[in-house]
């Protein structure tokens, strides 16, 4: 099944678009890796094309590996309803390069743009309404991003001599504390009491 | 911005020829619809910008109820992340941990070893959600568009199904029921019983309640042809469930998708010819019936047996072990302070919620909290559509297509 529609989906780009396919959830789940410029070449073909026909945009959503040169992957999600099938596209880009906005091609990808503006900072080039959609009106920060505490940087609260709402500095009775239940035996690399193993050991020598 | 400016008169003043008095019609009347208004189905903000009765521009508003759920998921175990999800739409609360859970054994690697009985239980309550949400919806609905029986009526059913969620999961509506692996009780021996006296009872409400509507000469007035969508435009708004169905596209991911057991069942999917607000009803009306019919058949083909998966890294021990052997203690504290390790990996998992297509994009890292856990909600992608729906209709139309897109701002907020 998923082999049929790579090999339907290779067939179609005939090596004009640069794409890199890959296998999720076990090899059962199709993933298209692409660059921003080719993106909306490949949408529109794996749109229009009939033997192909992802006429369906299901979700956008925007993933932040801060540790990457280029931090955050636009996930794109397409359904097919006449070929039943589904294929995940993604491009990655950082805080400031936008990615190509897929509002001309399916409406729908209007909100789903403006939540990962809101979410993460992605910017969309051709996005003809990149307001804030989820957060407050006024909102400052971009809250799905690895770097933007949980507990956030204002809070509201009633006023009663103001009479009005007013946004104030977070203030913590207890910081808020994130337990690390990771077992040393399976996810840490680090066993605690051998910090100093890592501090002193020599680095071997670079090539 | 649609502003009229109708210029009445024009004549030269008095102060001389540079004086001119200009008399100016403005029409626009821009109205903020909701978010405290009772037809909004929650907190919607719309800001309609209306000329004399007729909408020019909607935009909705939306995240007044905006929780933060992602992010709160980034740091929880998938344990603790799955109370969340029943937060999401709090009309079906088990249909919005299916994906979730069906989500995770995906990437764990143990959907085959679920339990029979377990997914014929998920399967058995999907369905009785799914009745639950399509009762609140149409009789609200039918309330929006000033019939009062209906809702009265329709929450009395509802209610006897809120009592099935709390014999099995203890609560009315947040259960937490639905695990990764299976489910986390067994169903009370009390409840089949209770399910088939209820569901003796059930047609003939149902009999009554479209009495009281189909041919109802005022909510036929209210509903036919209002806000069409063709079918093309239902796919490129990114619609599903019975909204798309109601435009004629017959696409369900029970028949076309199955997960769990729905290979198993037989029902069948009603399909719309409109597109329109009625048709929007008669699909709930018709998939409520369809969905008391997999509910029995659920019923009469459950199997006895475990209802959570061997594997105790997964699911947690009885009561009983826990007392009397020191592996299952360990076992039980690990679980409930670590939690289990997903492998690395992402799935787009989805399933036919009572709204349309509910998704969640996970991404695993291989620890025991996921990295990013993307949530799509029917009724967001829905929502979006208000504008190519209503432009051109009555402000009391809105209010009508508002109810039969069937909006609930817990998921679409999130």
């Amino acid at each position: 099944m998923v082999d049929a529609l790579e090999a339907a989906i290779a067939a179609a780009l005939a090596g004009r678009l640069p794409v890199e396919f890959s296998r999720a959830n076990r090899g059962r789940e199709l993933v298209l890796r692409t660059s921003r410029e080719a993106l909306p070449a490949l949408m529109l073909l794996l749109r229009d094309e009939p033997s192909l026909d992802f006429a369906q945009l299901m979700d956008v959503c925007g993933v932040d590996h801060p540790s990457r040169p280029e931090r955050f992957d636009v996930v794109y999600n397409l359904l097919s309803m006449t070929k039943n099938a589904r294929v995940t596209v993604m491009v990655s880009t950082d805080e400031l390069l936008p990615v190509p906005s897929m509002a001309p091609l399916w409406p729908t990808a209007t909100w789903f743009e403006r939540e990962a503006w809101d979410m993460f900072g992605i910017t969309f080039a051709g996005l003809s309404d990149l307001r804030r959609l989820l957060t407050d009106y006024g909102f400052e920060g971009h809250p799905l991003r690895k770097d933007f505490p949980l507990t956030g940087f204002s809070e509201v609260r009633y006023d009663a001599e103001a009479g009005r709402v007013v946004y104030e500095p977070v203030k913590l009775t207890q910081d808020f504390r994130d337990f690390d239940f990771l077992s040393p035996w399976e996810a840490m690399t680090t066993l605690p009491g051998d910090e100093k193993v890592h501090l002193n050991r020599i680095e071997a020598p670079k090539e | 911005m649609s502003v009229t400016t109708t210029v009445l008169e024009d004549i030269p003043g008095a102060g001389g020829p540079q004086e001119h008095v200009r008399t100016v019609q403005v029409d626009s009347h821009t109205i903020n619809f909701g978010p405290q208004h009772p037809a909004a189905h929650g907190v919607l903000r719309l800001i309609l910008e209306m000329k004399g009765e007729v909408v020019e521009r909607a935009d909705p508003h939306i995240g007044l109820l905006h929780r933060g759920t992602e992010k709160l998921i980034e740091h929880k175990t998938y344990i603790q992340a799955n109370p969340y999800f029943d937060r999401l739409d709090y009309v079906s609360p088990m249909c919005m941990e299916h994906p979730f859970v069906l989500a995770q054994e995906k990437l764990l690697g143990i959907e085959e070893m679920v339990p029979l009985r377990a997914r014929w239980i998920r399967t058995m309550f999907a369905e009785l959600t799914r009745i639950m949400n399509h009762l609140l919806n149409v009789t609200t609905y039918a309330l929006d568009c000033g019939a009062i029986t209906p809702a009265l009526w329709g929450f009395e059913q509802r209610e006897h199904l809120l009592e099935m969620y709390e014999m099995t999961g203890g609560s009315h509506y947040h259960v937490n029921y639905f695990r990764a692996g299976g489910v986390a009780k067994d169903i009370p021996a009390e409840l089949e019983p209770k399910i088939r006296s209820w569901a003796a009872q059930f047609p003939a409400f149902l009999d009554e309640l479209e009495g009281l509507l189909t041919h109802n000469r005022i909510f036929k007035q209210r509903t036919v042809d209002i806000g069409v969508m063709t079918a093309e435009q239902a796919m490129a708004w990114g619609f599903s469930g019975p909204n798309i169905r109601a435009s004629g596209v017959a696409w369900d991911l029970r028949k076309a998708q199955p997960y769990d057991m729905y290979h198993e069942v037989e029902f069948d999917v009603p399909v719309g010819r409109n597109g329109d607000c009625y048709d929007r009803y008669l699909i709930r009306m018709a998939e409520m019936r369809q969905s008391l019919s997999i509910v029995l058949q659920c019923l009469d083909k459950m199997p006895l047996g475990p209802v959570k998966i061997a594997d105790s890294k997964i699911s947690p021990p009885s009561r009983a072990d826990m007392k009397r052997s020191m592996e299952a203690l360990i076992h039980h504290f690990k679980l409930y302070t670590e939690g289990y390790h997903v492998p690395e990996g992402q799935t787009y998992t989805v399933t036919e919620a009572p709204k349309g297509e509910f998704g969640v994009f996970l991404v695993a890292d291989g620890t025991n909290k996921p990295y990013r856990c993307k949530i799509r909600a029917p009724g967001y992608a829905h929502l979006q559509a208000m504008e190519a729906l209503s432009k051109g209709h009555m402000l009391a139309d809105a209010v009508a297509i508002i109810g039969s897109l069937d909006i609930v701002f817990g998921e679409i907020d999130r």
